[in-house]
């Protein structure tokens, strides 16, 4: 287990050199000089110059590739081209915010689409099961925008039970974390029912009842371990679209979150917060599936460790 | 048979209810198991047998439901008892093995997990003295260096070993009736030949009474005291295993015994039964082996004969040993000849 988890770790080294060139492109290859966006439309030439010279635009490429690799292996991503201040101390309290809010919904699918997936698959077209499947794909259907906006709508506005907006105080928390949870719930939901349903017509469910083994202990011990495998690809999937789905959400809640920061630094071609936050995206994304590869690992006795 | 009897089934019936129609896979099956015995249970595919044994344990699938009859094991009616008290039962006083090796293990639990999970919930064993049990089980039949095997999953074995570990979970809790779904079907002949050979020992060595599903008439010729010939959803012949050899009754028996080989007769005489086994859903209304007996007489395909017990102790359902026979008379003195 050690050994695959040293060898899966290695594997990502060029996996994230590759995420580096593209971030590192992106810069690059976007018009307009970015000493001039620096300096202001007027500034004079000596002074888009000076900027120029301490930024080392002037470098070959492959020196300010480097560069880049290296500082932002130190996790120091230079400055901000519109407020001057240090990239990393932008960013980290916003990424923090994003993080928290895609932990914390990826949990809430996880719960809520594993629970409803099994009581639908073991009252299989049950008033249970048919509820289920349909608000699951409710769920899956409806644009979280339009969910936060309801939720926030009814619970906020008409009853006034949770703030409408931000991010912190554990009210504050419910509304964003469904919104942006419910579509990986019903997505979770879908894959354990599926995959439940198979695994309970399997031959060693039988005998797990031939044994004498309580209904409890055959769903839970039996089923739930080999119905979960496919679904753990689904979760590791699902949280990579959390992160994109999070710009919606901090927008409906006004969060002040990484979403809402990458969205006002596009528009404002602040290059340097704008490919560290992808950057920083990029790599808990992979090893987020390092992660789901380990626990499949885990689950799956059968594959091979190579 | 003055016997201790340990299985007594009285017109079981088992169905499918589908949603416009009735699949009616077991119909109104009875036959007896004396104790420390093996019997037998024949036919072709579909005849009802896996569906017969799944009944026993009440492990039938959904839309599947007992319908009516009794399963007497030890004096219990097991088609009436709690769910509690079944659960009780199975693994522990009734075990079973299924006809599929390669796939009736679970894929993502040891071997040892899977043997103490059994001697945890029957007899509280804890996981040291469960693993203790569970070398003992493997040596017993016959897995070589238990020790290592009881931490492998079940891919790490061959299909032979799956199904001995099979066995070796079902014999955890010393269970008085052993159910074998063609316990062999699935494996290679030289394999076959050591499973049955360990389930006989194992039987005589522990005093068990076997149900063995078979339709290979060469395994109930070495493994089995008693058989049952079961024929669309019903018992057509219940024999002890040398009468049923030497004189076989049903037309469907004969015709059996007829398609396999023996050395002690040409092969060119060997003559598979023409025609299918009947759609549980679409049964003839008469004897179910009517459209492919060649005796077959109007009264065949109007009304259903019942079981009979002949003089020589044997049942049979026909009516060529009935009093009513209205066919070739021929037919009637060979039979009288069989059941004398
Ligand atoms: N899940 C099911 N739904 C509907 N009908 C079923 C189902 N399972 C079995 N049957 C019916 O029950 C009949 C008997 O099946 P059973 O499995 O007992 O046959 P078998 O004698 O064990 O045959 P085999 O030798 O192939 O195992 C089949 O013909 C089939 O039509
Ligand atoms: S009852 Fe008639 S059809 Fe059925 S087996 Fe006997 S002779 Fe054949
Ligand atoms: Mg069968």
């Amino acid at each position: 287990m050690f050994q695959f988890i040293v060898r899966r770790l290695i594997q990502l080294i060029p996996v994230l050199l590759g995420v580096t060139i593209l971030v590192f492109s992106l810069m690059h290859l976007s018009p307009g000089n970015p000493a001039h966006i620096i300096a202001g439309e007027n500034a004079p030439a000596s002074t888009v110059e000076q900027i120029e010279n301490r930024l080392g635009l002037n470098d070959p490429i492959i020196t300010q590739y480097f560069r880049f690799v290296k500082d932002a292996a130190l996790l120091d991503f230079g400055n901000s081209w519109r407020t001057s201040l240090p990239v990393s101390s932008e960013l980290w309290p916003k990424f923090w915010v994003t993080f928290e809010l895609s932990i914390y919904s990826t949990i809430f699918s996880i719960f809520l689409g594993l629970f409803a997936g099994i009581i639908s698959a073991v009252r299989q077209y049950s008033f249970a099961d048919i509820s289920i499947m349909l608000v699951a794909l409710f769920g899956l259907s409806m644009p979280n925008f339009w969910l936060g906006l309801m939720l926030m709508q009814w619970f906020s506005i008409q009853l006034g039970w949770l703030p409408p907006t931000g991010w912190g105080t554990p009210q504050q928390i419910i509304l964003p974390v469904i919104t942006l949870g419910t579509m990986g719930a019903a997505v979770i939901a879908r894959m354990t029912r599926s995959s439940m349903l198979d695994v309970i017509s399997q031959d060693y469910i039988r005998t797990a009842r031939a044994k004498g083994l309580k209904e409890k202990v055959v769903i839970y011990r039996h089923a739930l371990k080999n119905a979960l495998i496919p679904v753990v690809t689904v979760v590791g999937l699902q949280f990579g679209s959390l992160l994109a789905g999070s710009v919606l959400t901090e927008s409906v809640f006004a969060i002040n979150g990484m979403g809402k920061l990458i969205v006002d630094r596009i528009l404002a071609r602040d290059f340097p917060v704008v490919q560290a936050s992808v950057l920083i995206i990029a790599v808990v994304f992979v090893f987020v599936n390092l992660i789901v590869d380990i626990s499949y690992k885990f689950l799956n006795k059968r594959i091979k460790l190579d | 048979m003055s016997e201790e009897i340990i299985l007594d089934i009285k017109d079981l019936k088992t169905s499918f209810e589908l949603d416009d129609f009735e699949v009616k896979a077991v119909d109104g099956v009875s036959f007896k198991l004396p104790k420390g015995k093996t019997i037998g249970i024949v036919g072709e595919s579909g005849s009802g047998k896996s569906i017969t044994a799944l009944s026993i344990l009440r492990l039938l699938e959904k839309p599947g439901r007992i319908k009516g009859g009794e399963i007497n094991f030890k004096g219990e009616d097991l088609t009436k008892m709690s769910d509690k008290r079944i659960r009780d039962i199975r693994g522990n006083e009734i075990s079973m093995i299924f006809q599929e090796p390669m796939t009736s293990l679970n894929p993502v639990y040891t071997v040892g997990q899977q043997i103490r999970e059994t001697l945890k919930v029957h007899q509280g064993l804890g996981k040291e003295s469960g693993t203790k049990k569970g070398v003992e089980l493997l040596k017993l039949v016959g897995i070589p260096s238990p020790e290592q095997r009881i931490n492998q999953y079940p891919h790490e074995l061959s299909g032979g070993m799956r199904q001995r570990v099979m066995i070796a979970m079902a014999l955890a809790c010393n269970p008085d009736l052993l159910i074998a779904d063609e316990p062999t079907t699935a494996l290679d002949v030289t394999i076959q030949a050591q499973i049955l050979e360990l389930i006989n020992d194992l039987q005589k060595d522990l005093g068990m009474s076997v149900l063995m599903i078979t339709h290979d008439m060469g395994v109930v010729a070495e493994t089995c005291d008693y058989v049952a010939v079961m024929y669309g959803g019903k018992v057509v012949e219940y024999q002890d295993v040398k009468s049923l050899f030497k004189n076989p009754k049903h037309p469907y028996t004969v015709g059996l015994l007829n398609s396999i080989p023996r050395h002690d007769i040409d092969v060119e005489e060997l003559e598979p039964i023409k025609g299918n086994v009947p759609n549980a859903s679409e049964m003839p209304k008469g004897c179910r082996f009517a459209p492919r007996c060649p005796f077959a007489t109007d009264l065949c395909v109007e009304e259903l004969p019942t079981l009979d017990e002949q003089s020589d102790g044997g049942e049979v359902r026909c009516w060529i040993y009935t009093d009513r026979w209205n066919g070739d008379p021929e037919v009637k003195v060979n039979a009288k000849e069989r059941t004398t």
